[in-house]
């Protein structure tokens, strides 16, 4: 059985459309709440008959929940690689949840519901991730929902709680509120400026912390910095959003004033530099997801420049999730090696240029 | 460029601090930032926890190695190797190391978000506690601890 995708009103991706604040410099917002289910171990240390128990009185919950009313269901632990990889690659399950990580292969139970800007993974590290994911840079926005689900299923299902030490995890990193807001956010300026060591130096500084496009443990790409509070612990929601939010408010203000200095100090090598982008990407015929990631970051930049003006946010923002190996696969029908992937990915960035191409320059 | 602390050795660490909207710069460096206690990417150990386990691994006493959890068996070894609780018991179970551990992750023991109460319905309880003493009976069973197992094995009839 592969994976329905129609099924999500809109394919699960609809922070992808650029409505929200800040959508030029902030690709997306997300929190995330990691709580557990009374009564049983851990996902990693529960056996299979447990992590079944708690998919399904989760799911008995949820059909009175009214913010996962209308959400759809995935059993991860019955659907290939490929259909686990193409909800990874969409950002709305985990790696670990997928089973596609090395360290943690694929668990029976292993499930997400999916709504509107919402999700809940079940069995993964810990038995609920609940997530909020929205256009651009909303945190408070993202909050309230996010909250509101917390409140409706926490009140349905038992969570571990302690008086001390709050909301508990697996992993004592997130201990406490179990939040984690993360912003993801692109910053080409600062980099080709060099004022990016300073700014993600300062981050650690201000409790918060940066990793790449894939969240934990992935690589930097595209200029791509997902930023999120590193603690959890003795501050509270508000505390901690508040605090993400003012420092991530002045590092976008920041790169706005990197691209102005950009332009001014050195517009044509910029300008030169950006459009040379442009032109691999309209005209290559195979592409690594590296190279597409840098090109794409180029692009976008020169979006926001308004070098280049016929081209949307929405688009880049398209290509960023549909460019990805088993979004490529998916649309070839079959299994792709990696050249032929580089190959297929070259050939999809050009066709979703050239629609837009009318009066570019 | 020169420490700007001990003018001695290269500055590697470049500090940024935010003060009444004004910035400050300090080159530093690694040892004279170790001192004022500022992470370099250097020393920083890759598991987010790795310091405190790494400290743990020589001051782990055998008294505290061969307690487990009443719930899940979890042992400080099982956490020294994953980094991760078996279930929420251990934080009953460990809680003098989990609120050292707590402090040094996040500079805090205390939680102050959003408190909780857990809803109350007598059928959820009554099959959360059974649900509970089943799987306690189970492990106790597989870990070989007959006295234990009787006893819970007895609670259970009464409840059914």
């Amino acid at each position: 059985m592969s994976v329905d995708l129609s099924l999500l009103p809109d394919g699960g991706v609809g922070w992808l459309d650029a409505s929200g604040p800040h959508s030029d410099i902030v690709l997306s917002t997300r929190i995330r709440l990691a709580r557990n289910v009374e009564g049983y171990a851990f996902t990693g240390r529960a056996r299979d008959g447990e992590r079944l128990r708690v998919l399904s009185q989760v799911r008995e919950a949820v059909a009175s929940v009214s913010t996962l009313q209308h959400a759809v269901m995935y059993r991860l632990d019955e659907l290939p690689p490929t259909s686990r990889a193409l909800l990874h690659e969409r950002h709305l399950v985990s790696k670990e949840l997928a089973g596609l990580d090395a360290q943690h292969p694929l668990r029976s139970g292993a499930a997400v519901f999916l709504a509107d800007g919402l999700g809940l993974m079940v069995n993964e590290e810990d038995h609920l991730r609940l997530q909020a994911l929205r256009s651009g840079f909303a945190l408070q926005e993202a909050f309230a929902s996010i909250d509101k689900l917390d409140r409706d299923l926490g009140s349905r299902v038992p969570y571990s709680y302690h008086n001390e030490f709050g909301f508990l995890t697996a992993c004592p990193t997130n201990v406490g509120t179990g939040m984690r807001g993360s912003v993801l956010i692109h910053l080409p300026g600062l980099v080709l400026t060099k004022e990016i060591g300073k700014v993600l130096a300062s981050l650690q500084q201000m409790g918060l912390t940066y990793r790449g496009l894939y969240g934990e443990g992935s690589e930097v790409v595209g200029n791509f910095f997902q930023i999120s509070n590193q603690t959890t612990l003795g501050r509270s929601e508000e505390e901690l959003l508040d605090q993400l939010l003012r420092v991530v408010g002045h590092v976008v203000e920041r790169e706005a004033e990197a691209r102005r200095v950009l332009l001014r100090d050195a517009g044509y090598i910029i300008e030169d530099k950006l459009w040379r982008a442009y032109g691999t990407l309209r005209y290559a015929r195979s592409l690594t997801f590296d190279e597409a990631m840098n090109y794409l970051s180029g692009v976008r930049l020169a979006v926001g420049l308004k070098l280049i003006s016929s081209l949307s946010v929405y688009t880049l923002n398209k290509l960023l999730i549909f460019s990805q190996a088993a979004h490529l696969a998916f649309a070839e029908g079959r299994g792709l090696t990696e050249s032929e992937t580089n190959l297929a990915r070259a050939r999809y960035v050009r066709k979703a240029l050239e629609q837009e191409a009318g009066s570019v320059g | 460029m020169l420490c700007d602390s001990c003018r001695e050795r290269d500055a590697v660490v470049h500090l940024t601090t935010i003060e009444d909207n004004a910035v400050h710069q300090l080159h530093l460096c690694e040892k004279c930032a170790a001192d004022r206690g500022v992470e370099t990417t250097v020393s920083t150990p890759k598991h987010p926890l790795g310091e405190f386990l790494a400290a743990h691994q020589h001051a782990a006493s055998a008294s505290t190695d061969g307690v487990r959890c009443t719930f899940c068996n979890t042992t400080m070894s099982d956490f020294r190797a994953t980094g991760r609780w078996g279930c929420a018991r251990c934080y009953s179970n460990f809680e003098a190391g989990i609120r050292e551990l707590l402090r040094r992750v996040h500079g805090n023991h205390r939680h102050v978000g959003r408190s909780y109460r857990p809803p109350l319905s007598e059928s959820l309880e009554r099959a959360a506690v059974l649900g509970e003493l089943k799987d306690r009976l189970r492990r106790a069973v597989e870990s070989e601890q007959f006295e234990l197992a009787a006893d819970l094995r007895d609670r259970i009839k009464v409840m059914e």
